[in-house]
């Protein structure tokens, strides 16, 4: 059935019958990104104001595939599992060459998971759970809806903002000025910030349809279908995904040559579905044509206001990296913020998000840029290398790999960043934390709901994880002793962690830094360095 | 002859720079770029028996 768009309610604002004391943080933007951020906020005691000029949720489903990475990033968030529930898990990707397939892949082969490689779920859903999530806490997060940014005033050390509201408009003074603000980001054309990158000639039409047969057909099965040269669309490319409550998701390329606006109405619509779809029923629940474009912000962070999301940086579809990319900046910023605010760390910490984040978006436009290359070839002889990496690959392994569809959402390593101490384990400082089952003494467990959130020491194997203030500690295939121990299932934590390291691991579920002997200076150095590891950088930055 | 992946993580990077290098030419330009390259790569290989084998698998494909 079709989406029920409640509107969220319009309160009036305090501001606008006295002026508010200074907040700590605003928020602009009540998208996913922006939600994301307040929970996470929240969720470490930290006050925020969130900004929306609207009142109701995304429109379209728009972001629908969520990374793993990502989904272990909701389940700190706390809504994880509903997404889980709710969603279509799939993690195999088919290609094919007109009618045949010319390659598959297995995004996540190994068991011992919470999360599997990918959950499709239209975004209208995860804002719906993420503002009910933001009203677990009316005392830290202040939605206000049908409050829309009209202007805002940068200072060194704080940022004053104008608010229109149905009742007029009112003034609000921050320290901190997050713009979740999007892919058009107001914030952005105010401060006249150069967003630049590449923009793609090719138009896509993305469509989604509820039908009662599948368009997968016999095989009506939960994976990521993708034709180059189908059979139902003449010369161009396709693909197909799907979603809860019967929807496809559908998107075709439409060539260069195109008129956006006549191409986006159900008369010239229709008719390509059909042509995919054949006799089957169907209802049309959205659509929309566009170009792709690969762009980011030179910088992040502008004093006191920081850049999170589509408003930094924005990427083509296909590799699901533009939602995810987000999700993953809000987990980078969300400690380093709510240490700031709480007079933890230096404002320089601030300046890593910018450096861990723009390592994070260039690595995703990369690979995005490299799939809309291949898949759309601007030159006679790319497509003659194209078409020959397709007809190699029905006889090669080796050039099946070339094969570029959408490279799907990884989370980067930060192995160069300043805050990371470089060393040696079977998980290496800057990865993301591979999850493991866990036995405990009251059932069982994911490593990743263990850890992710603060700073913690984890001991695997015969080592004892020394007590230093500010790291919680637990430990896996080790006896009970002053910290909680676990022991790992089917040998995967053993496996993805070895035996007689520690790990000290950061709030967003990166190795930090690693040792063979439980060395309290040099863990406590390491520790104190993620927190002050880019004052250089940010001395450098304004020098 | 190799026909299993020898290029790892990289196949994106080497198929982009690949792609780069016939930027801006003409197609029979990049004909020419394509047949040198192919001279080159050959005698990079420089084993004929390999060369022969790898021609054929080529071949067969057309």
């Amino acid at each position: 059935m079709a989406y029920a768009y409640t509107p969220f309610p319009y309160n009036p604002p305090p501001g606008l019958t006295a002026p508010e004391p200074r907040h700590p943080v605003v928020i602009v933007g009540a998208g996913p990104i922006g939600l994301s951020m307040a929970v996470d906020l929240a969720l470490r005691g930290v006050k925020s104001v969130v900004l929306d000029d609207n009142n109701v949720v995304s429109l379209g489903s728009r972001a629908i595939c969520w990374a793993k990475r990502t989904l272990e990033i909701f389940d700190r968030l706390g809504i994880g599992e509903r997404m889980l529930d709710k969603g279509v898990t799939w993690k195999v990707g088919r290609q094919f060459h007109g009618e045949r397939e010319v390659y598959n892949f297995d995004l996540l082969p190994e068991p011992g998971h919470k999360y599997p490689a990918f959950v499709n779920l239209q975004q209208y859903y995860v804002e719906e759970y993420l503002v009910e999530r933001a009203q677990d806490f009316p005392d830290l997060i202040d939605l206000r809806f049908l409050n829309k940014v009209t202007d805002h005033k940068g200072h060194a050390d704080h940022v004053e903002l104008t608010v229109e509201t149905p009742d007029g408009p009112y003034l609000l003074e921050t320290d901190w000025y997050i713009a979740c603000d999007g892919a058009g980001s107001a914030t952005r054309k105010r401060m006249n910030l150069p967003f630049e990158g590449q923009t793609f000639d090719e138009h896509f039409l993305i469509a989604d349809v509820e039908m009662e047969t599948s368009p997968f057909g016999d095989h009506d099965t939960p994976e990521r279908w993708f034709w180059f040269a189908p059979p139902f669309h003449n010369g161009q490319s396709a693909l197909l995904h799907k979603q809860p409550d019967n929807i496809y998701r559908i998107d075709l390329q439409l060539g260069p040559e195109t008129d956006p606006k006549a191409e986006a109405t159900e008369e010239k619509v229709l008719p390509r579905l059909k042509q995919m779809l054949g006799d089957a029923p169907f209802r049309l629940d959205w659509m929309s044509v566009y170009k792709f474009r690969c762009a980011r912000l030179e910088r992040f962070v502008h004093d006191r206001v920081v850049f999170v999301g589509d408003s930094a940086h924005v990427v083509s579809p296909f590799g699901a990296r533009g939602g995810n990319g987000g999700v993953q900046d809000v987990d980078n910023l969300g400690w380093k913020l709510a240490a700031v605010v709480q007079g933890d760390a230096p404002t320089s910490l601030i300046e890593s998000y910018d450096i861990e984040r723009g390592h994070g978006a260039d690595e995703n436009m990369r690979n995005s840029a490299r799939a809309t290359n291949f898949m759309t070839p601007k030159s006679p002889i790319e497509t003659l290398f194209r078409n020959e990496v397709l007809t190699l690959a029905a006889r090669h392994p080796f050039a099946r790999k070339l094969i570029n569809s959408g490279r799907l959402s990884q989370p980067c390593t930060l192995a160069h960043s300043p805050l990371q101490t470089a060393g040696d384990a079977p998980l290496r400082p800057g990865n993301a934390l591979i999850d493991a089952p866990l036995a405990g003494p009251a059932g069982d467990r994911w490593l990743l709901g263990e850890v992710q959130g603060q700073f913690t020491l984890l001991a695997v194997g015969g080592i004892t994880a020394p007590d230093i203030p500010g790291l919680s500690r637990i430990g896996i295939d080790q006896s009970q002793g002053a910290y909680p121990c676990f022991q790992g299932k089917d040998g995967h934590a053993q496996q993805r962690y070895g035996s007689g390291f520690l790990y000290l691991l950061r709030p967003d579920g990166h190795v930090c830094a690693v040792f063979d002997q439980p060395d309290r200076a040099a863990i406590s150095r390491a520790f104190a360095r993620a927190f002050d590891g880019a004052l250089d950088c940010a001395k450098g930055a304004t020098a | 002859m190799i026909l299993q992946d020898n290029l790892g993580t990289e196949g994106d990077t080497v198929y982009a720079a690949l792609m780069a290098a016939h930027e801006g030419l003409s197609e029979a330009e990049s004909h020419a770029l394509n047949a040198r390259l192919v001279l080159m790569l050959a005698n990079e290989v420089g084993d004929p028996a390999r060369l022969e084998t790898l021609f054929k698998a080529a071949r067969d494909l057309a």
